[in-house]
């Protein structure tokens, strides 16, 4: 490491010679050694097939989780437990269902971490920011439902609301939009790409959707599982104000085939599906 | 949508099938008049001897007659009291260390094998240390009611507590809410309708432990008549007593059901 480099540019995530194992009478090896920089103002997507350990790496950067070995390092101190600079959505279950969705929104201003050396001016900015974030989430007339009365893809725009309330330095994402029908999570996609441009946090967004993965993401990190460890960083070469339609180019199509290839390659499928052509030709003989 | 010969509705007995809110009364009063028919039917023919079955018109007179000489009323507030205060005591004590036992894994493993191991104990077989240590007032009787309560309430609450959604409370975490803003904001606004419920089905629970609890040196008491009416085979008493017990019940228990709708508003929405 040279010196220039630690006076520019500090990452705001450093994942350093991570390591996890799940302890018990036969420990897991969750994660191996995983180096990994999140700049300021990146969108990182981690996919991988099941069991790669991208969720339990997120949860470790979220605080929710602890890590056996290895470091992080979040906005140039190491972690150790959650805390408000890393707010977390989750797939579901998430929202308070005893709050309507303006007080769901609000709640972190409930919290004394928020409420040190307030001023009144504060407060107004605050109440301000919440009518903002609802109506950045297109869900103005929402104000006093309750989650039980909203869609699915509604709850999760009040929980992203609710997690950017804070203004969080960076904000992490396990497989927010994973429950949400197909439609509604391309509306979702838009939705959380204009937030990333204005509020201009740091994002690192767990999916096992590829083509999320390259939509959203500015590097896709692909996990490979038995023992969790990166395999490969795929730069994306899309630059800000992607619409849908980039879906349907050869770009687009080409690095969608390469990642999810990739997984399936790490992920020991390839040898199921040679067996079921094996089976599948046995059985056409006997027929004969 | 046409209704007619052709439609798709599944019939009454399907799995799980829908059924109209007059049908569901219609079974219920059902359900509810066939007993008491079957009751009077059995009572006024004469096969089964008075002593073994009153007729329902001389259960509602032997009522009639506890009501207006033998303090009915008395006996029936005294009864509440204690089943109130036996099923409040434990609520007490039993809401906070549910609460711990649910959310810090130590304090599970200290006291959860222990109330298991309690609560199999039959609270009858308590009467006579309970007799030695409270003595014969109505402590014992409120004492017996405690014990048939509290350890199966612990428990419930715990088990409430534990079913808050992790997302709820990690989501907090990583919102920068300490660990008494967690139990505060989260955990308890959270197992509250549940709460609410474990406390409306233990206070049934405490009704059952009346006449065991009325055992105890007692000389007033619903369950206190339906022993003595025992020692003068008057068995209409007895019927009177049970169906009073019941109907009070089902009073305390529509209660609970009102305030829960009244509390937990949010609960209730049709989306």
């Amino acid at each position: 490491m040279d010196a220039s480099k630690v006076v520019t540019l500090a990452p705001k995530i450093r994942v350093r010679s991570l390591g996890k194992i799940f302890e018990g009478p036969r420990p897991v090896v969750a994660l191996e050694d995983i180096n990994l920089d999140v700049q300021d103002n990146e969108f990182v997507t981690l996919v991988g097939a099941s069991g790669c350990g991208k969720s339990t790496l997120l949860r470790i950067i979220g605080g929710l989780e602890y890590h056996t070995s290895g470091e992080v390092i979040a906005g140039g101190r190491a972690i150790s437990g959650p805390g408000s600079d890393r707010a977390m959505v989750f797939q579901h279950y998430s929202l308070y269902p005893w709050l309507n969705v303006i007080d769901n929104i609000r709640f972190s201003r409930r919290l004394r971490v928020n409420r040190e050396d307030l001023t009144s001016a504060d407060v107004e900015r605050a109440s301000g920011r919440a009518d903002a974030l609802l109506n950045l989430m297109g869900l103005p007339s929402m104000a006093d439902a309750f989650p039980s009365q909203l869609s699915g893809g509604m709850q999760q725009r009040v929980a992203i609301a609710r997690a950017l309330m804070p203004r969080p330095e960076i904000l992490l994402m396990d497989e927010p939009f994973g429950a949400l029908d197909a439609q509604t999570r391309e509306v979702m996609h838009d939705l959380i790409l204009h937030v990333f441009r204005l509020e201009k946090s740091t994002i690192v967004f767990v999916t096992h959707d590829v083509e999320e993965a390259i939509y959203l993401g500015q590097r896709v990190v692909l996990l490979a599982p038995r023992p969790g460890r990166i395999d490969t960083v795929y730069k994306v070469p899309f630059g800000a104000g992607r619409r849908q339609e980039l879906k349907h180019t050869r770009e687009f199509l080409d690095m969608k085939k390469e990642i999810l290839e990739r997984i399936r390659e790490t992920s020991g499928m390839k040898t199921d599906t040679d067996l079921l052509e094996r089976m599948s030709r046995a059985a056409g003989q006997g027929e004969e | 949508m046409a209704r007619n010969g052709n439609s798709a509705r599944p019939g009454l007995w399907s799995i799980r099938g829908p059924m109209s809110q007059r049908r569901y009364w219609i079974f219920a009063a059902i359900g509810l008049l066939v007993p008491i028919a079957a009751w009077w039917l059995i009572a006024t023919s004469g096969f089964v001897e008075k002593v073994f079955m009153p007729a329902p018109g001389s259960v509602w007179s032997r009522t009639m007659l506890w009501l207006q000489e033998d303090n009915l009323l008395a006996d029936m507030g005294i009864s509440i009291y204690r089943v109130t205060m036996g099923w409040a005591l434990s609520a007490v004590i039993a809401l906070p260390l549910g609460l711990l036992i649910g959310t810090f894994r130590p304090v599970q493993a200290l006291l959860e094998p222990l109330t298991d191991f309690i609560r199999y104990m039959p609270a009858v077989a308590f009467i006579p240390l309970v007799m030695l240590w409270i003595g014969i007032d109505e402590g014992s009787k409120i004492a017996i009611i405690f014990i048939g309560t509290f350890f199966q309430m612990v428990l419930m609450v715990a088990e409430d507590v534990r079913r808050v959604p992790s997302a709820q409370i990690e989501a907090a975490q990583t919102m920068g809410a300490t660990r008494g803003e967690i139990i505060k904001l989260v955990l308890l606004p959270s197992a509250k309708p549940a709460l609410l419920d474990t406390m409306r089905v233990t206070m049934g629970w405490a009704w059952t432990y009346l006449v065991v609890a009325e055992l105890v040196a007692a000389n007033s008491g619903l369950g206190y008549a339906i022993l003595k009416a025992q020692r003068f085979l008057q068995t209409d008493k007895i019927f009177a007593g049970i169906i009073l017990i019941g109907l009070i019940g089902l009073v305390i228990d529509q209660l609970f059901r009102l305030a829960h709708r009244k509390a937990f508003p949010w609960m209730h929405l049709k989306s």
